[in-house]
């Protein structure tokens, strides 16, 4: 089946949060409290009911003035180490080229979110009793992909800076995009993500190098999933120090679970922000 | 929000340690899963109502008729699927657990609301509006039967369906109110003020489609990204598909700015100087398309040689009255010359027509007046005055005055920006002029394309609910227009306003049924006079003195929009009582128990109507293009929240009946007010009146029946041509058509404004078979001129119209904006009565003459070309001339000196030049925004940007909490410090400037200071819109 991807051309971006609300609004995804700090950005991360949100950015270069819009949530890579380290399949990669998650099958152990370079799946505590914890992400709106509909952040954007189609025409397109960027001015005019960890289901065209977008200029494999498939995971099927080894990188990542990037809602305290 | 702890996340990841065991997925086993949709994604249609685009929603219903889901409709063709973040918020609006649900009463002076019954709120409200109206009317003013109560007003509603604004107009007239406004005072009356003397019609020129055909888009006095980011589908196609070029000229960089191939800054409130600058580059460097110029507008008019403009009197024009603060215009007047010709009866007459100068050269004629008068805004005195770099200002000359070439159109994005200014109107004319210059009236992709911004602004503004206006832009007669005769008289005679007395007839027949005969003069006496200036400003200010003592608010949020908001609001604690239509408790409805307010001193009565939203009733809407969509209800009101028609209905009918018996001929048109809209009442019923019906068999002058007798009429031309045009009953001529069975272009039947059809003739995005655009169905306006003189079109890329020599008719892309079989070399007859009167070339067939107007020998209080003059506070002193604001405006000075009063600040005490915004993520007062979760989530609260050159002079940090103020004035908000901002540099002198939204207030979830604590109140010199975008401020850390 051929890959289908995500295109976000940031120089058609309007920063307007169409998609931020869309992905709400298809979902169900509870408004949060929010504050005004001195940005446009809101809500200030992704979290368990933000799966998509917009960031802006300030860059000047040669006198040029830019504001920079980005749609953010699960780039979808190929190389996915949250759907390898993922260990009860909650986390698949689909063939139509999206990076799947079943609510129902995830144990929330939270390895997807240590293991992601980008730093997108979160945590909630689903249940308070058991201590569960359950992940969440932006999954292409996988229940509409899968059903021939386009992604309810594509369809709304209302000047078609996201876009979604067969990779392959995407990439063409972006790059030709990226040509006609350049002939307009933007010199530092890119496509983000062709090759990106074998290629991201989430393309992007920027007009600043991708540090000014805060995404890494060169995103890497996590080496704590690496050695979890290549060395833990075929040692773990020996029972004994299977669990021993887990406890070990649980601590690990535990100890780097900041807090500000493992955001936890209890649902006891919903129904004050509804309010 | 609860935070993990190690121990819980190991003690999560712990149970589940028997996963290492289990296999992993990877990309080359993708799973071919397919997931169920979990939710419907929703099949009926409706229409987005917040701002002015008018894009399509899909809307999916559980069984509680509870909204579910929302998405765009793919078969709008404004939208097409598409929709930014607050139409998605639609499913919170219907569904929030804050909307209003029972009728609310405020006792005076009490603490709390009761729960009332609405036949109990009904009764009491009738019984207030007789007391008030029987102790406050004035049947005379002098000699001149006036009929009005000055003692109640009505604000509200441009979010409101165009039959809620109908009935609501109807309503407050036959009480005789002549206090009545709304939004669109506040918003773009200065455009009505500057459009339609320029072209004859006051609304957008083109359409939102459009926008894709356009060459060159220049956004100025508009943040379109922001606030109407569907603007953006099509600027993005023009500048991909066409490689067009976005210009965005604003005092900061904005979203909109993000996308601009030339961003430049200038300050607020000085557009004048900035276009003058354009008009005077296009002049000098013969850019303008002549043969456009000389054949459509009145350039080479020759005028009165009395008339002298500012470049001779030191910034006034010629008749100025320094006492009365008003212009005698007789100097601006067309010199005309004595000609004779044969009128309808074949018998030879002489009259006089406009004389002509037989080149652009004659120093007399408009064109030369033209350009003397803007040969003084040099790129100089441009920089000087608006501190925009003269190099960057050129770019601009450059790029936009390109498309004056025929092969070529620029259009003109504009909303608050423009028109909320002392000068707003003239700022608007200052587009017109340059646009009418460079040939892009009329075409496609051209315009001055005036960015609505509510729902049905345009609507409403069609409807009069505004004090000087009847439906369909007929005017209220004025105490200078004492008897019918008088007032009919105003309409032209050589254009297509000389069936405006037919209009007017069909309008009284609609309202006062067989009570309105020719006999007794339509019942002119029974709609009241006006006798002055009753808009948003002198209304709060009536209040304020105690003169008005009960006021409807219908979907209004003053409380929060109003300027100088502390003067407006201590001028509700006047009221005897307030009956307030919402959706949500607003901080108007709940202003007696606002912050700082102590409920036992308000004695105001206030009755809060719950009421239905957009998609919980049945009406139409009108986008900024003037197309006219019917929205059919979707979902089911919460609780007892009832729709406005039924609300105004239940309210006239206890009127009605508190007045029944009565033989006070004061109360006749109450009494006699046509007014049967069904029980339940039906919108279909109201647009039937609207639309226009037969109460007899309307015949033409041969005896054929045009329309049979309860028929709706097919258009307002046959008012117009009608032998008994006294035969049809019509609530607004312009919407002749509207509610009339139409094909949808695949040959089904139905009202026209329900219509779906997709066709699109030339690809040019007109889309006629869709919905219905007034008037006539025509979508760009003034198309005549997208044709060439001769009748072809200036050229291939911008064909729109043209003549069809073959088949002696017009035809084209869009509904002709003029006589359809009118051949271009045909000669006006100057003896002939309306557009008998005007040539094949004459495109502006609601002006006398015919012409665009460069010139405005009338209709402009403050002359007939556009001057730059400062904003009522402002940094430094006019460059260009010793008239330092606009000399015919009103300052009012109600308690001036006192902590809430009309105060004035000055530069000293004030530095900073302010100015107000608005946000994507919150609409105008925030009361369909601020307390939805989903967008107060994503623009939470109040806050100032400025620039990062004053944030290090005053020591303040982003995110710091500082202090605004002005004279008006403190409040308090989080600062953002922004590159995009920067300081100007003014006349030589730097001049920080700043800005901030005006959204906020103290209820919903979204709460923050309100910017308009601020701003003056001062209104602009002829509509009065209040200067809400140029004011004086300081500001300090907290």
């Amino acid at each position: 089946m051929t890959r289908l991807a995500m295109l976000f051309d940031a120089s058609k971006c309007i920063g307007c949060k169409g998609c931020q609300v869309a992905c709400k609004q298809w979902w169900g995804l509870p408004g949060s409290e929010t504050e005004q700090t001195g940005s446009y950005e809101n809500p200030a991360d992704l979290g368990p009911n933000t799966w998509t949100r917009v960031t802006f950015h300030e860059y000047e270069e040669a006198g040029r003035t830019q504001w920079l819009f980005l749609a953010w949530g699960c780039v979808h890579c190929t190389q996915a180490a949250c759907v390898d380290v993922c260990p009860t399949a909650a986390l698949k990669h689909n063939e139509l080229g999206l990076v799947s998650f079943e609510r129902d099958l995830c144990n929330g152990c939270g390895y997807c979110t240590q293991a992601c370079p980008f730093g997108v799946p979160r945590l909630e505590m689903a249940n308070p009793l058991t201590g569960q914890a359950k992940a969440s992400k932006c999954t292409f709106c996988q229940d509409r992909a899968t059903n021939g509909l386009i992604p309810a952040c594509v369809k709304t954007c209302p000047p078609g800076a996201l876009e979604w189609g067969e990779r392959d025409a995407l990439i063409a397109k972006a790059k030709a995009r990226v040509e006609w960027l350049k002939a307009r001015g933007y010199a530092q005019a890119q496509l983000y993500g062709e090759k990106e960890l074998g290629g991201l289901g989430r393309l992007f065209v920027l007009t600043a190098p991708p540090e000014a977008y805060g995404l890494p200029a060169n995103p890497q494999y996590p080496t704590l999933a690496a050695g979890w498939q290549r060395g833990v995971q075929p040692f773990g099927y020996v029972a004994v120090g299977a669990t021993v080894l887990g406890l070990a990188i649980n601590w690990i990542a535990t100890r780097r679970a900041r807090l500000n990037n493992v955001e936890v809602i209890a649902p006891e305290s919903e129904g004050e922000k509804e309010g | 929000m609860k935070k993990v702890s190690r121990r819980d996340f190991l003690k999560a990841t712990g149970l589940v340690a028997g996963g290492l065991l289990l296999p992993t997925g990877s990309a080359a086993a993708a799973s071919a899963a397919t997931f169920p949709l979990h939710k419907r994604v929703g099949e009926a249609t409706s229409i987005c109502p917040y701002c002015g685009v008018g894009c399509g929603v899909l809307l999916a219903t559980n069984a509680e008729g509870h909204i579910i889901n929302t998405e765009g409709d793919p078969d709008n063709p404004i939208n097409r699927g598409t929709l930014c973040s607050k139409a998605q918020s639609i499913t919170q609006l219907t569904t929030d657990p804050k909307r209003l649900r029972k009728v609310l009463y405020r006792a005076p002076n009490s603490d709390k609301w009761e729960e009332k019954s609405w036949d109990w709120a009904m009764a009491e409200i009738a019984k207030r509006v007789k007391a008030t109206r029987d102790a406050t009317f004035r049947v005379k003013d002098g000699d001149v039967t006036v009929n009005r109560t000055e003692g109640i007003g009505w604000l509200g509603g441009a979010a409101n369906n165009t039959e809620d604004c109908y009935v609501a107009a109807k309503f407050a007239r036959a009480l005789g109110i002549v206090y009545l406004e709304h939004q669109a005072r506040i918003c773009h009356s200065s455009t009505v003020g500057a459009l339609a003397p320029t072209f004859g019609r006051g609304a957008m020129t083109n359409h939102w489609v459009d926008l894709k055909n356009s060459d060159v888009i220049l956004i100025m006095g508009s943040n379109a990204a922001e606030n109407h980011p569907i603007s953006f589908r099509w600027i993005t196609k023009a500048m991909e598909e066409r490689g067009a070029k976005l210009i965005v000229a604003d005092p900061r960089f904005t979203r909109s700015a993000s996308k601009a191939d030339l961003y430049v800054p200038f300050r607020s409130g000085t557009d004048i100087a900035f276009i003058g600058g354009l008009i005077n580059y296009t002049i000098q460097n013969k850019l303008y398309n002549e043969e456009y110029v000389k054949a459509y507008t009145n350039a080479l008019t020759l005028i009165s040689p009395d008339y002298k403009g500012p470049d001779e009197l030191d910034g006034l024009f010629s008749g100025y009255n320094q006492a009365s603060r008003s212009y005698n215009n007789a100097s601006w007047q067309y010199q005309k010359e004595t000609v004779k010709a044969k009128d309808a009866s074949g018998n030879e007459v002489e009259v006089t027509v406009p004389k002509q100068a037989a080149s652009l050269d004659d120093p007399q004629c408009v064109f030369a007046l033209l350009k003397k008068h803007f040969s003084r805004y040099t790129p100089e005195v441009v920089e000087r005055i608006c501190g925009t770099p003269k190099d960057q200002f050129l770019k601009v000359a450059e790029l936009y005055c390109s498309t004056g070439a025929p092969d070529k159109s620029g259009t003109i994005m504009y909303a608050m920006g423009t028109t909320q200014h002392t000068v707003g109107s003239q700022n608007i004319r200052a587009y017109a002029i340059l646009q009418l210059l460079l040939g892009n009236i009329g075409v496609p992709g051209g315009g001055v394309n005036a960015l609505r911004g509510e729902s049905n602004v345009q609507g409403s503004t069609d409807m009069a609910l505004l004090y000087h206006d009847l439906p369909g832009y007929l005017g209220l007669p004025t105490n200078k227009q004492p008897d019918y005769k008088t007032y009919i008289a105003k309409f032209d005679k050589t254009s297509y306003w000389s069936n405006g007395p037919r209009f007017f007839n069909s309008l009284m027949k609609a309202w006062f049924g067989d009570k309105a005969t020719k006999e007794n003069d339509y019942a002119f006496d029974y709609i009241p006079k006006r006798s002055g200036d009753y808009s948003v400003i002198p209304m709060f200010e009536a209040m304020y003195k105690g003169t008005l003592k009960g006021l409807f608010v219908m979907g209004q949020n003053p409380f929060v929009s109003g300027p100088n908001a502390r003067f407006e609001r201590k001028a509700f604690e006047n009221l005897d009582w307030l009956v307030v239509m919402e959706l949500f408790d607003t901080e108007t409805s709940s202003f007696w128990r606002a912050p700082g307010v102590d409920p036992k001193t308000v004695k105001t009565e206030v009755f809060l109507l719950p009421a239905a939203d957009a998609i919980e009733k049945t009406g139409s809407v009108v986008n900024s293009g003037r197309t006219i969509q019917w929205r059919t209800q979707v979902a089911t009101p919460p609780g007892e929240a009832k729709n406005d028609i039924w609300i105004i209905d239940r309210m006239m009918r206890a009127i009605k009946a508190a007045y029944q018996g009565s033989t006070d001929p004061k109360d006749r048109p109450i009494l006699d007010l046509v007014w049967d809209y069904g029980d339940p009442p039906q919108a279909e019923l109201v647009a039937r009146e609207i639309n226009g019906y037969a109460l007899e068999d309307v015949k033409d002058a041969n005896g054929n029946v045009l329309v049979a007798k309860g028929a709706v009429i097919p258009s307002f031309a046959t008012i117009a041509s009608a032998a008994n045009p006294d035969a049809i009953a019509c609530g607004s001529w312009i919407y002749g058509g509207y509610w009339a069975p139409a094909d949808d272009g695949t040959g089904t039947i139905m009202p026209a404004a329900k219509r779906r059809g997709q066709k699109d003739p030339g690809g040019v995005g007109t889309h006629p078979y869709w919905a219905w655009t007034w008037p006539a169905n025509r979508h760009t306006v003034y198309n005549r001129a997208s044709a060439r003189p001769d009748g072809k079109p200036w050229s291939e890329a911008k064909k729109l119209i043209w003549w069809d020599e073959a088949q002696k008719k017009w035809t084209g892309y869009d509904v002709p904006d003029f006589a359809p079989t009118k051949a271009p070399d045909a000669k006006a007859n100057p003896a002939g009565v309306g557009l008998a009167a005007q040539s094949g070339t004459d495109a502006f067939i609601m002006k006398a003459d015919g012409k665009a107007w460069l010139f405005a020998p009338s209709g402009m209080n403050e002359g007939p070309f556009p001057e730059h003059y400062e904003p009522l506070e402002s940094p430094i002193a006019n460059v260009l001339s010793k008239t330092q604001i606009n000399p015919v405006i009103k300052v009012f000075d109600t308690d001036r000196g006192k902590d809430v009063g009309d105060n004035v600040g000055t530069v000293d005490q004030f530095p900073i030049v302010c100015t107000t915004f608005r946000l994507t993520e919150h609409w105008q007062s925030g009361a369909m925004t601020r307390y939805l979760p989903w967008q107060s989530e994503a623009q939470p609260g109040m806050f100032v940007e400025i620039s990062k050159e004053l944030a290090a002079e005053k020591g303040i940090k982003n995110g710091d909490l500082i202090e605004v103020s002005s004279a008006r004035g403190k409040i308090r908000a989080v600062a953002m410090v922004t590159s995009r901002w920067k300081p100007y540099i003014i006349d030589g002198k730097k001049v920080h400037h700043i800005g901030m939204p005006w959204h906020f207030g103290w209820q919903g979830i979204a709460r923050g200071a309100s910017a308009n604590e601020l701003t003056p109140h001062v209104g602009d010199g002829n509509t009065t819109i209040p200067e809400y975008k140029a004011f004086l401020v300081d500001v300090k850390k907290v």
